[in-house]
């Protein structure tokens, strides 16, 4: 099927669940057209997903692309971290763009509430965590009401079944690149992460708390400047909702925020997956924009 | 005679009941109670374990590195024992330096329907040649036979026993019986349990265990643990004795322990207050009784009622965050009324 005009044009590598539901959000976007689709196997269910929604699709990992390199300008890489090292490599020699979703760690960390403009600049960049997307933006507030936090810290909670088998052998790498992305984004001297899988049925909704200890609390300052955030990563993740506040209690600020997903390809308890879809898929519209504008085709 | 393999988790547990405040003097006194006494196993740290130190659980007074050198330098026959909770603590940053600090013995925790995520702790702690323990928390939340589902991920992970804990102490005698003996049936690595006194039957549940097939006994000096408290060790032991097991430990050693603990270590000597009670009865982690009460008196709401709302919403171990929200939800429906 050949890519609208002035659409970017996108290919999704990984076809699990962070790559089907990202299929949806490309779908549903004005912005972008997913030309391939790549799995390992063509008999799985997130590729017959694929192509039973008319998406071109292929079983030949990155080689897919470098073997047909016109096919797309970018790419998200929803593999492993692992994996991504290696396809890094690949598709910066063939020169797309990339989102990856994995926690490599390798390219420039975005939350595009906070630095998405400054992100279209670098070929290769890193959504952190899901954890990451939701507590961040308030983090990075933290930090700008109040010049300098002392300690940040970040508990979320999410639904055991929407916690994948990947997830839970990769905690370790989730808490420590959260806890990079919170010091990156908040300037505070020491962070930490907390994940709380919670099994209770129905599935709870994914939500996360952040607490910091400050100088001098300044809760007027904040609760304004945390709305706004809110309202920004609000365009972005249709589900982010403020549930607590900024409040002071027992000598630390506490805020807390709950995200429900889009229901897409996951189930809506699934906002951990949902909100760092949104973010990536945000990027690529960025993209998108610049593109369009560059072009003079006003993808907008 | 039967043999027991007792745990003294005094110096972990009884954290929470001082707000993980516990002092280099007190660890060392206590210590060197345990290892008088004969405690094959001394368990030490935060009470959420290494790398828990937090707002949302409580921050400690010492470093885990600080606590693990004290008892460390008084322990001799006894072994070191840690407590593990992945999603709070990372092999790099917690585990590692633990193990380079002398622990000898690492129990992997995680909430009991969970434990896919201790796999690599597990892993990690045996190759490095540890003797190696899964603790499936709040196992009252599960029925018998997630629970040996869950168990028996962690014997093949390489645990070389499994502690069931009622971290909530809302176990009855019943449910020790039921779950104990079919774990104790079909694994092929120990049992264990772990106790707490929100209802009264912590030594009576300990003793339930035993007599079902478990190997393993948790037990603190005094009760000195979270909420109610743990099985209070010294009675636990002579309890035991008095059904003809035998624990290596010395009576009076351990009453000594108790002793030592009563007067350097315990603030309050733990008893079933009435939100422990509630805490039981809804099924909520033990350590949640310190944040309920100083954040219902903030918000002017009833803790038992804070409880009753947390065990309806199935909130898990390490989820202190959610007593804030439910605070402040409880007040603004008073409020409207």
């Amino acid at each position: 099927m050949a890519p609208r005009e002035g659409k970017l044009k996108v290919a999704i590598l990984g076809s699990g669940n962070i790559g089907s539901d990202l299929l949806s959000k490309v779908l549903r976007s004005d912005l972008l057209e997913c030309t391939l689709f790549i799995g390992r196997n063509l008999a799985s269910r997130g590729i017959a997903r694929a192509a039973a929604m008319g998406v071109p699709v292929s079983d030949g990992s990155v080689e897919a692309i470098e073997n047909d390199p016109d096919v797309c300008d970018l790419v998200f890489d929803a593999t492993s971290a692992l994996s991504h090292i290696r396809h890094a490599e690949v598709l910066e020699r063939l020169g797309k763009t990339v989102i990856d979703m994995t926690p490599s760690n390798l390219g420039r960390m975005c939350i595009p509430a906070v630095n998405l403009q400054e992100c279209l600049e670098y070929p290769n960049v890193n959504m952190v965590t899901c954890g990451g997307q939701a507590t961040i933006p308030i983090a990075h507030v933290i930090g700008a009401v109040h010049g300098e936090a002392e300690y940040i810290e970040v508990v979320s909670q999410i639904a055991s079944r929407s916690a994948g088998p990947a997830t839970r052998v990769n905690l370790d790498e989730y808490i420590e690149t959260t806890e990079r992305g919170i010091i990156a984004f908040s300037g505070c001297r020491r962070s930490k992460a907390i994940l709380n899988l919670n099994p209770a049925q129905p599935p709870v909704d994914m939500q996360a708390t952040v607490y910091a200890r400050v100088d001098e609390p300044d809760l007027e300052r904040l609760t304004a400047a945390v709305d706004e955030m809110v309202e920004k990563v609000g365009v972005y993740v249709p589900g982010y909702e403020l549930i607590v506040p900024p409040t002071v209690e027992n000598g630390r600020i506490a805020v807390m925020v709950r995200v429900r997903g889009r229901g897409d390809y996951l189930p809506s308890y699934a906002g951990n997956l949902d909100i760092i879809n949104c973010a990536a898929v945000a990027v690529a519209e960025g993209h998108a924009r610049m593109t369009g504008s560059v072009q003079g085709e006003g993808a907008r | 005679m039967k043999e027991l393999l007792v745990t003294d988790i005094t110096l972990r547990d009884g954290n929470h009941a001082v707000a993980h405040q516990l002092t280099e003097h007190q660890l060392s006194v206590y210590a060197e109670a345990a290892e008088a006494a004969g405690m094959p196993i001394v368990e030490v740290g935060h009470g959420n374990g290494i790398g828990a130190s937090s707002m949302q659980v409580g921050e400690s007074l010492l470093s885990d590195a600080d606590m693990l050198r004290v008892v460390r330098g008084k322990l001799k026959k006894s072994r070191m024992s840690i407590h593990v909770i992945p999603g709070f603590a990372t092999i790099n940053k917690d585990l590692r330096p633990a193990i380079e600090a002398g622990v000898d013995v690492i129990r992997v925790a995680s909430h009991c329907t969970e434990a896919d995520i201790t796999e690599r702790h597990i892993t990690f702690a045996r190759e490095q040649g540890k003797e190696v323990y899964g603790v499936l928390m709040m196992s009252h939340m599960a029925s018998k036979e997630v629970l040996l589902e869950e168990a028996r991920k962690m014997e093949q992970y390489g645990a070389e026993g499994v502690v069931l804990m009622d971290s909530a102490g809302a176990y009855l005698p019943k449910d020790v019986r039921d779950k104990i003996s079919l774990l104790a049936e079909e694994l092929n690595i120990p049992v264990g349990f772990h106790a707490h006194n929100n209802m009264g039957m912590a030594v009576a549940n300990s003793l339930t265990a035993a007599e079902s097939g478990a190997y393993i006994v948790d037990g603190a000096s005094r009760g000195f643990g979270a909420g109610a408290g743990n099985a209070q060790l010294e009675a636990l032991i002579a309890v035991l004795e008095r059904y003809g097991y035998s624990t290596g430990i010395d009576l009076y050693g351990a009453l000594d322990a108790g002793d030592v603990a009563q007067r350097e270590l315990v603030e309050v000597v733990p008893s079933a207050t009435s939100t422990s009670i509630v805490s039981g009865m809804a099924g909520v982690f033990s350590a949640f009784s310190k944040p309920v009460e100083r954040i219902s008196k903030e918000y002017g709401v009833d803790p038992r009622d804070v409880f009753f709302e947390l065990g309806r919403r199935g909130i898990v171990a390490g989820q202190e965050d959610i007593i804030l929200e439910v605070a402040q939800q409880l007040s603004e429906e008073a409020a409207k009324k």
